[in-house]
């Protein structure tokens, strides 16, 4: 045994054998690490303490600076700490504090170790022991070493005392009650003249400052002194952070700093102070104008500074001023926007983000002009920085910085054209969200789209696919507004389209049919014109006619047009039941109105390009592009392209052979295709909107609808059921009466939604089925949309006046929120209920934590008046502590016996704490190591407990001295703050 | 606060590590890959702060040496930029004109140095000959509990027990 543990003493590799061979084993680094880790492996478990501590040492080299995992070793390092010998203390006290973490199980053990090395005579010793439970202490630790650390806070080595109080933070941190024990100690440490201690204590409150500044304001007039007084720029800059803090809740304080502050901007020579004053003058004094004028003079300097760090720190410093004092940055615009092109990306990052927050209505155009033109000259990464800045800010608030809209969609169209942008997705959310929400800018924003979808160059980046899927559906949304659209038809169908995605593709598909359907309807109006039939009467009739003759053609066609037939008796049904009830029989004429004035808006574009002959070539086309999509392997694309494909068949032999039949024929069947396509068209050219998240919510729920009910006994019901939807809705839903409304309402614009949604086919494969149990889930489907219909909300309104919103429903042309122009510039934004127009950020509530609340007691509890912004839990506190402080003023041993007592609240804590102790010591015990373990942990109790009468006998000197401290610091306060 | 600190080589090996935050050995791997990423990469006459994950990281080139240090985004980054250059300042003098090999053989010295400068995160010592006596003083310390530890007949004791 003792051979071996001399051969391994004498042979054993040692730290720099382990360094120089790492150094020459260039390739296999990690190979020869694993093997020196197994070395380790068997070197640690030795008897013998040199090569113990050795080989501990050689570890904690590989976990610091090659990742290795050192958690095996934990127990070796704690009996390599617990060495009597300093050399091997250090190495164990290293491993630890480089290793240990809240989770490492014998954390436990250390506990006596550290108090005994803070109470050794060996200052070397307490400094490690400090420096460790800086790092790892835990709450166990804090709680049960705060006696020593309150004995060391007073030690008479100043090196010690600076450790200590560092140290303090930490234990704090952990165990917020050992501010009761040590914060006297900590403030008188204030006063002190030894700089060391100073700083130590001024980096102490500085962190505490920054949690809670609220609870150190009574500290202020010894933060002032040490303010005025001090020399050190570190402990300088460390009492302004204070100060910044502390300014912002107590003006008179601010008043009273404002003059020293400045003084040091004049004067210091260093750079470090001087941003610091700085940075306190615009985020905490900016009411003082002089100080902030000297400030921005001072950032001005920083700015046109040679050394980039200082340009970065004065840009930042902008940043920290503008929403306050914006012509500061206003002073600077000319820096800034050169910065935008300066090397460092971290500085074009900063300008860029004060760019950003210059933007207003009136700049916004320049600005973003300015930005784009960089974005086209930078590197990618920075490009999209810029565009992503432009979008976020653009639309804030619901483009509250947008004036004329116009103007942004064409900006839109010019960002997608900038080679580098990856910005898709925003883009396309924003284009389809100003369409939906801005009604005037839908002319000008259809045009931008059509530009870039008959771009061919556009579909071959795939990073552009989602903003042409937004250009795809707002041109076959609102392609009324197209000037051509036949162009457009051509660019949907152009044969590079097959670049993209299934899911982009299936949103061409329906925009295809949209326009489809918008072509063919205004020829057929363009033809009535000519040829004066009115079919306006015609459409009023019964159409049980249309729906029989479409199931006729549907039984010709593939079994998947199926769901597309039936969507249209969803979407066209409750309309015409809607008529039986009468009390909705305005809405047909409303639609015909509709109708018309669309028919003549797009006559009045193109009247002479809806000729048969571009008729026929539009058919053309689509049945070319269209044909080989009705087999492709996407559901979406071969579900659309087949319903698309339909149409036209059903279509087209009777508007294009009117001169092989007779007149009378001609008359009838252009009438059935006429009204077929006129249907078709008032479904597509509903409205569609935004509606707000929240829009579900509103929709009661109808008296008598169980919507829990158990609905399986409804299959076999529903499994038979062929009857059209309308017949079940007119005989089921006349005691329901307005509750219909909604979900027709929802029915029909569902299925206007589908361009830009994905799967709806088989939810109207569903519906169909189920249409009559599905106000529920249609409701909670059209609440998760992105971009749900419109409808919904205002079929709540409906519900509070019928007649009227309905009207306005109908009425397209008549925006129910429109105001003229003329009026007002801007476009109305449509507003909703959900949207969160976020104010500037609310500065999240300062919890009163339990460490703030304990802190303050000790500060204030003397008053006897809890502050007002104490919670209940801390005026409980500090009621108690007054009741702690009458006891021990007594000074009797019975009282002091009580003071646990009195701590209940913290008691219950610590005593789970304790038996989660004891069952590691179980576990302990099992290993065979006795009892031992049991003995060790009385032991600990009972320490304790002295503990406790330790900590009560200070607090009894402490009080002692009290009274002359709160009577000299409680009047100071107004004193001087006043 | 200092969250952590690094000494990357040029070369991306890390010569020192010091985390006064906790985090776990994973993490620390994370973090020393980012940011030796970012940090290396950046050219010569850029700022020397970094944006980094919510924190701020400053750092500063010596040779060959980059000495990076983690700071939450209220702190001030030229008061780093002082401290970084405070302690090269100290591991100069103790070295003596120190390199990068002074901090690979004694990595452990650079770690006790570094552990009276700083503790718990902050700034302990601005005195640079404090520093160096009190690092002398230790490593007398040291010397002494070696020789003990090693002579002779500490061996032979050892090896008769």
């Amino acid at each position: 045994m003792a051979g071996t543990s001399i051969m391994e003493t004498l042979f054993q590799r040692d730290l720099d054998d382990l360094i120089k061979g790492i150094r020459q084993q260039q390739i296999k680094e990690s190979l020869f690490i694993s093997k020196a880790i197994e070395e380790i492996r068997r070197e640690i478990k030795s008897t013998d303490l040199p090569t113990k501590s050795a080989a501990l040492r050689k570890l904690s080299y590989l976990s610091s600076l090659h990742g290795a995992d050192m958690s095996f070793a934990a127990f070796h390092a704690v009996e390599v700490m617990s060495s009597p010998q300093f050399f091997y203390k250090k190495i164990g006290y290293h491993a630890v504090t480089q290793s240990f973490n809240d989770d490492t199980p014998v954390i436990l053990l250390i506990t006596n170790q550290l108090r005994k090395d803070l109470n050794s005579s060996n200052q070397f010793e307490v400094s490690l022991a400090l420096e460790c439970l800086s790092r790892i202490g835990n709450v166990d630790l804090a709680r049960d070493l705060t006696p020593e650390v309150f004995t060391l806070l007073s030690s008479s080595k100043v090196f010690i005392k600076k450790k200590a109080i560092a140290v303090v933070l930490r234990v704090f941190e952990k165990y917020p009650d050992a501010v009761r024990v040590c914060f006297k100690r900590l403030v008188e440490n204030l006063e002190s003249s030894e700089p060391v201690i100073l700083s130590a204590v001024v980096g102490v409150f500085c962190e505490l400052c920054l949690k809670d500044p609220r609870s150190y304001l009574p500290l202020a007039p010894e933060f002032y002194k040490i303010l005025v007084d001090s020399k050190n720029n570190w402990l300088l800059i460390k009492v302004l952070k204070i100060f910044a803090k502390l300014a912002t809740l107590e003006p008179r304080l601010a008043k009273r700093v404002v003059e020293p502050i400045c003084e040091f901007m004049r004067r210091t020579e260093a750079k470090s102070l001087l941003f610091e004053c700085i940075r306190t003058v615009l985020s905490s004094l900016s009411e003082y104008e002089s100080a902030v004028k000297l400030a921005v003079v001072k950032v001005r300097e920083f700015l046109v500074d040679d050394d980039p760090n200082l340009k970065y720190l004065g840009l930042q410093a902008l940043s920290i001023i503008a929403p306050k004092h914006l012509w500061a940055v206003l002073e600077n615009k000319d820096f800034v926007i050169k910065s935008l092109s300066d090397g460092d990306y971290n500085i074009k990052l900063e300008s860029l983000r004060l760019l950003m927050s210059m933007v207003s209505e009136s700049n916004v155009a320049e600005i973003s002009r300015v930005l784009i033109n960089y974005a086209l000259k930078s590197d990618p990464e920075f490009c999209n920085q810029i565009l992503g800045s432009i979008l976020s800010t653009c639309c804030r608030n619901l483009y509250e910085v947008i004036v004329d809209f116009d103007w942004y969609a064409s900006l839109l169209g010019e960002m997608v054209r900038i080679p580098h942008c990856q910005k898709g997705e925003e883009i396309e959310h924003q284009i389809i969200d100003i369409a939906m929400r801005v009604k005037d800018v839908r002319p000008a924003l259809v045009h931008v789209c059509r530009n870039l979808l008959i771009d061919p160059a556009l579909l071959g980046n795939p990073f552009l696919h989602r903003i042409l899927s937004a250009a795809a559906w707002v041109s076959g949304e609102y392609v009324e507004f197209s000037r051509n659209p036949f162009e457009l038809m051509e660019a949907l169908l152009q044969p590079r389209t097959n670049l993209l995605l299934p899911s982009i593709r299936a949103v061409y598909v329906q925009s295809v049919f949209k326009v489809l359907i918008f072509c063919v309807h205004s020829y057929l109006l363009h033809k009535e014109n000519i040829s004066s039939v009115n079919t306006d009467n015609l459409a009023s009739e019964v159409p049980e006619s249309v729906f029989a003759r479409m199931s006729c053609e549907n039984s010709d066609l593939a079994t998947s047009e199926a769901p597309a037939s039936s969507e249209q008796h969803d979407s066209f049904n409750p309309r015409n039941i809607n008529q039986s009830f009468g009390d909705l029989s305005i809405e047909n004429g409303g639609d015909a109105t509709v109708s018309n004035s669309q028919a003549s808006t797009s006559a009045s574009l193109g009247r002479n390009s809806f000729t048969q002959e571009s008729i026929v070539n539009l058919f053309n086309i689509v049945e070319l592009a269209l044909g080989p999509l009705s087999r492709s392997h996407d559901v979406e694309i071969q579900e659309r392209a087949r319903n698309v494909l339909g149409f036209t068949d059903l279509i087209k032999q009777e508007i294009l052979n009117p001169v092989v039949q007779g007149e009378e024929n001609l008359a009838r069947a252009e009438t059935e295709a006429s009204r077929v396509v006129k249907l078709m068209c008032d479904a597509f050219s509903e409205e569609l909107g935004p509606v707000s998240t929240s829009a579900q919510d509103r929709v009661p729920v109808p008296d008598g609808l169980l919507l829990k009910e158990n609905l399986a006994d409804l299959e076999t019901i529903c499994g038979d059921i062929q009857l059209p939807l309308s017949s079940s809705f007119s005989l089921s839903s006349t005691p329901l009466g307005e509750a219909v409304d909604i979900s027709r309402t929802n029915l029909q614009s569902k299925d206007e939604t589908e361009p830009s949604h994905e799967s709806t086919s088989l939810l109207a494969e569903h519906r169909k089925r189920h249409g009559l149990y599905y106000l529920a889930s249609e409701k909670s489907e059209v609440a998760s949309n992105d971009y749900p219909p419109a409808n919904d909300p205002m079929s709540q309104d409906k519900l509070n006046d019928d007649a009227e919103d309905l009207l306005k429903l109908t009425e397209q042309s008549l925006a129910p929120k429109k105001k003229p122009n003329q009026a007002k510039p801007r476009p109305v934004v449509l507003k909703l209920d959900g949207d969160e127009i976020s104010v500037a950020a609310k500065k999240p509530e300062l919890k009163d934590d339990l460490l703030s609340g304990v802190v303050q007691d000790v500060l204030l509890g003397n008053d006897g008046v809890p502050s007002s912004s104490r919670s209940n839990r801390s005026e409980n506190l500090s009621g108690k502590s007054k009741g702690k402080e009458k006891l021990n003023t007594d000074l009797s041993l019975e009282t002091k016996e009580n003071v646990p007592g009195e701590k209940m609240p913290d008691h219950v804590n610590t005593s789970s704490r304790r038996s989660k102790h004891r069952s590691h010591g179980k576990e302990r015990r099992q290993k065979g190591q006795g009892k031992d373990g049991e003995e060790k942990e009385d032991n600990g109790q009972k320490k304790k407990r002295k503990s406790n009468h330790h900590r009560g006998k200070h607090k009894a000197h402490q009080r002692a001295d009290e009274p002359s401290n709160v009577v000299a610091q409680t009047p100071v306060i107004p004193d001087f703050l006043l | 606060m200092i969250h952590f600190v690094l000494l990357i080589s040029r070369q991306g090996k890390v010569r020192l590590t010091k985390w006064y935050s906790p985090y776990t050995q994973k993490e620390r791997s994370k973090v020393i890959r980012e940011l030796s990423g970012v940090i290396l990469t950046r050219g010569p006459k850029l700022c020397n702060f970094v944006e980094w994950r919510g924190y701020k990281v400053v750092y500063k080139r010596y040779a060959s040496l980059y000495f990076c240090m983690c700071i939450d985004q209220e702190d001030n980054e030229l008061e780093i930029l002082e401290i970084i250059h405070h302690y090269v300042e100290i591991l100069d003098r103790y070295f003596g004109s120190v390199c990068e090999l002074d901090l690979i053989f004694n990595f452990h010295k650079a770690y006790y140095i570094l552990d009276e400068i700083l503790i718990a995160g902050e700034l302990q010592e601005s005195s640079k000959k404090t520093v160096a006596r009190l690092i002398a003083a230790q490593d007398s310390l040291v010397e002494t509990a070696k020789e003990q530890a090693s002579s002779i007949s500490n061996i032979i004791a050892q090896a008769t027990k």
